[in-house]
């Protein structure tokens, strides 16, 4: 986002680190908002595969997101340490809510910004633009500390194309809480 | 500048009186000798002075001030209502609506805005002898309103129960009984001693009603003030004498039960009569008689004054309408354990629960509603504007106004209904000349009506215009590829082609039309509210119809559960017309070609289980609920239906807001999510899909 973003980026200390597919992942601990066991999720056909679902977070319905998947890495199998991660993200000036799927939570990290290195040009074999660092937790360890709003907001834009495309098919699902209007 | 929170009771309070002065003003445009309406602008301007000055908008009082004068000079009949002063004067409402906007802190106004309105009101004075050609013609007796206390020696009784917030913007009752004093003689009985208490003033005045009021207009919204004429000198049919218990009573002094009991010492006067035989006892019944038919009349008259309102903030709403909906969705987890349990101690009180809720529901659903003539008032001012801005002659009249509709689904109308009369303004009303020569009267007439049906609300934009060219309006749209020439269109769905996006048939775009929002932007708004729009009727020479559909409230609705292997659907109950049953022999016997007759009519189904492909077998019995889109009957199969369930409607979320087929999600009882069906957009997707397999 912002430069105002980079630079809190790298004064923030603490993160979040989880796993996907034995691969350590970080990301800000002061995105996450809770992290949750996997409960009955209600699947919205005819949306891409790495789209889960939804679940009901007492009495909100949170959609979730497979980051395995959308990472292209394979979806998520579900074990008991699969966790789902509610992560807190502005979407036109709205904070909103989404939780996304992975193999297991691990723990909160400090990292200081001498820990954490440029986003290598290539090699990854992800979309540099989802990566934010490369956080060094040992000598040879090293966690891929994810821009979660991009990874998410991605999916807006996604989202928005196809609705642009799909011009005659009009129906936005829209609700009570999105249409407060403002008075005329 | 003014005290933040002080500011803010001014702001909703002016604003308030200005919508009340638009209102009132285009009133007295039709009617220019109703001196009542004349006194009510008048009030409301010289409110909106006082308490501008009160809280400490002197911008706003200082320029108030001249207009009052000059309505002042109106009232007293020596300034007459012209099209002139109207214009100023509603001019000079939306200087004060953005002096105030500017006040605090949005936008700001233009004071050059201000010195033209005011100079403009200074000619129409100064010039005093009016330009008959611009005086609005005022019919022969209005000297019939003129308030009949003015000049004649009257005496008034004015009480004043003063409330805290009176004496916060530094009044003082002192200086009201003062004011009041200058008016004639008064007389004021203080209650004892006390610095808040209240003032009664017996006064006697010959300056009139309106006088009196004017003083007492700053008081009115921090005081109870009640103002009462107690006698006209010299008129002939004064009042009957009050007894002295009344007075008393009246005054508050004594109580209605201490009354009584005195009273009750005493005979009644009827029967002290009759015991004395002066007088026979059928008259004194017929006497009684009179006297109850009297004051029930009375009673009623203050009964109907005592509808009283108070103002709430809508997030307050808002947080209660979330309240009831979680309440909703407990009562209907309750109610499926105690099914569950089959105790019939349990089953009762549950069953009242579930009574309850389901009223409680309904109350505060019915807080919202708010009668959609607060709207249809907005629109008159703008008709006036735009035909006067275009060169038109339009009137508009309005049906239906009572018309109750959520608060939220009226905010969000205001944008396409504005929309869609600047439309019928700018592009279906001819000018007065086209008008004249068609035949038709020199003034357009734009209608808007609003009734209910069922479970929708239907609003009717109907002008009497030159109608839409289907022919047109089909060029445009092959032009800009909405349309293909092998298509087979109805008029109807060429003329709804005017909502798809780009496409204007205008051949200049004017100031009205040319803001960059077409009829496009109207169908979006009225699909996010879960409504339709379309173009119901146009007859060319004759006029155009749009009709609006809206579902009474966006908050909950009742559905029908269904099933589909593991995924429960909800449907509106609104959209379902009848459930059947679909097995593998009537599937045998159409040869899979998915249709069905019901009731000696063929009607067309989609398997939401292929839609939505969903895993699993389909069952041997399927469902088949059926709903009527447009006027089409129109199958939903799947594996079952679970019941009636009362939805509270939830977004899916901005990552699924363009999930096709549906609408939004609800929470079940159990705690699992439901999805909640878009029945006329599965139509619609399955359809298109059928033709694309088709064509390739």
């Amino acid at each position: 986002m912002s430069a105002k973003n980079e630079t809190v980026q790298l004064q923030a200390t603490q993160y979040l680190t989880f796993m996907l597919r034995e691969e350590g992942f970080a990301i800000e601990i002061s995105k996450v908002r809770e992290v949750l066991d996997v409960t009955t999720m209600t699947r919205i056909p005819r949306m891409p595969e790495y789209l889960s679902g939804v679940i009901n977070l007492r009495g909100n319905v949170v959609p979730v997101m497979d980051l395995g998947q959308k990472l292209g890495m394979g979806s998520i199998e579900y074990t008991k340490n699969t966790c789902i991660m509610i992560v807190e993200l502005e979407v036109d000036a709205n904070l909103v809510e989404m939780g996304v799927l992975t193999d297991s939570v691990q723990m909160v990290l400090d990292l200081n910004p001498e820990d954490i290195e440029s986003v290598p040009k290539m090699g990854t074999n992800l979309n540099t633009e989802f990566i934010k660092g490369m956080g060094r937790q040992t000598e040879e360890k090293f966690l891929i500390i994810l821009d979660i709003d991009k990874v998410l907001a991605s999916e807006g834009e996604a989202a928005l194309r196809e609705i642009d495309n799909a011009v005659t098919v009009q129906s936005v699902g829209s609700t009570p809480e999105e249409a407060v209007g403002t008075e005329a | 500048m003014a005290d933040t929170e002080y500011a803010e009771v001014f702001r909703e309070e002016a604003g308030e009186l200005l919508e009340e002065l638009e209102t009132s003003l285009l009133e007295l445009e039709k009617d220019p000798a109703d001196l009542k309406i004349v006194s009510r602008v008048f009030r409301a301007m010289h409110t909106i002075k006082g308490s501008g000055a009160m809280f400490g908008f002197d911008d706003i009082a200082g320029f108030t001030h001249h207009v009052e004068t000059v309505l002042d000079k109106v009232r007293d009949g020596s300034v007459p209502v012209s099209t002139e002063l109207i214009d100023l004067t509603l001019a000079s409402r939306d200087h004060i609506r953005a002096l105030l906007d500017a006040a605090t802190g949005g936008g700001e106004a233009d004071p050059a805005e201000g010195e033209r309105i005011i100079a403009g009101l200074q000619s129409l004075v100064g010039g005093r002898v009016p330009d008959k050609a611009q005086a609005i013609p005022v019919p022969a007796e209005p000297e019939a309103e003129k308030d009949p206390t003015e000049g004649r020696r009257t005496h008034y009784r004015i009480s004043i129960k003063p409330t805290p917030e009176f004496f916060v913007g530094g009044n003082t009752m002192e200086s009201l009984i003062a004011e009041l004093g200058k008016l004639g003689e008064s007389t004021p009985f203080m209650e004892d001693g006390q610095e808040g208490g209240g003032v009664l003033i017996l006064l006697t005045t010959d300056k009139g009603i309106n006088a009196i009021e004017d003083v007492l207009v700053f008081a009115e919204s921090s005081c109870q003030v009640t103002v009462t004429v107690l006698a006209v000198e010299g008129e002939e049919d004064l009042e009957e004498h009050k007894r002295l218990g009344e007075i008393l009573l009246e005054r508050g002094e004594i109580s209605d039960d201490d009354l009584k009991t005195v009273l009750e010492r005493q005979k009644p006067l009827g029967e002290l009569l009759v015991g004395e035989k002066l007088v026979s006892r059928t008259s004194v019944d017929a006497a009684l008689a009179e006297q109850k038919l009297v004051r029930d009349a009375k009673e009623k008259a203050t009964v109907a004054k005592g509808a009283e309102s108070i103002r709430v903030a809508s997030e307050k709403l808002d947080e209660l309408i979330n309240l009831v909906g979680e309440l909703v969705v407990t009562q209907a987890r309750l109610t499926q354990v105690a099914s569950h349990h089959k105790d019939s101690d349990l089953v009762e009180p549950v069953e009242e629960v579930e009574r309850l809720t389901a009223e409680l529901r309904d109350c505060v659903l019915n807080i919202r509603m708010l009668p959609i003539g607060t709207t249809f008032a907005k629109f008159k001012r703008l008709v006036r504007d735009l035909s006067a801005e275009l060169g038109k002659e339009v009137v508009m009249v309005t049906e239906g106004a009572e018309t109750e509709l959520d608060k939220n689904v009226i905010d969000q109308l205001g944008d396409p209904m504005v929309h869609l009369i600047r439309n019928s303004i700018d592009h279906g009303i001819e000018s007065p000349e086209e008008r004249e020569l068609a035949g038709k009267p020199r003034k357009g007439t734009i209608s808007l009506a609003a009734q209910h049906s069922g479970a929708n609300v239907v609003i009717t934009v109907t002008d009497d215009g030159k109608g839409l060219d289907a022919e047109k309006i089909r060029q445009k749209g092959l032009e800009k590829g909405l349309l293909r020439a092998d298509m087979e269109l109805s008029e109807q769905d060429i003329w709804n082609t005017i909502f798809a996006p780009g496409l204007s048939t205008a051949k200049t775009v004017t100031s009205v039309s040319g803001r960059g929002v077409g009829m496009d932007v109207v169908k979006s708004t009225v699909d996010a509210l879960k409504g339709s729009v379309s173009v119901t009727n146009s007859v060319k020479g004759q006029g155009t119809t749009i009709t609006i559909m809206l579902p009474l409230t966006l908050a909950i609705i009742d559905g029908l559960l269904v099933n589909v292997g593991e995924t429960h659907f909800v449907l509106p109950l609104s959209q379902v017309e009848e459930c059947v049953e679909l097995t593998e022999e009537d599937i045998a016997r159409f040869h899979e070609r998915r249709m069905l007759p019901v009731r000696d009519q063929l009607v067309p189904y989609v398997r939401l289980r292929d839609f939505f492909a969903i895993p699993g077998e389909r069952p041997a019995r399927e469902q088949m609920v059926i709903s009527r889109i447009n006027g089409d009957r129109f199958g939903l199969v799947l594996d079952g239906v679970v019941g009636e369930h009362q939805t509270v409607l939830k977004s899916l979320g901005w990552v699924y807001r363009n999930a096709t087929g549906l609408s939004g999600s609800t929470i079940l009882g159990n705690g699992h999510v439901a999805l909640i069906l878009d029945v006329a957009n599965v139509m619609q997707c399955a359809r298109q899909e059928e033709h694309a397999a088709l064509s390739n």
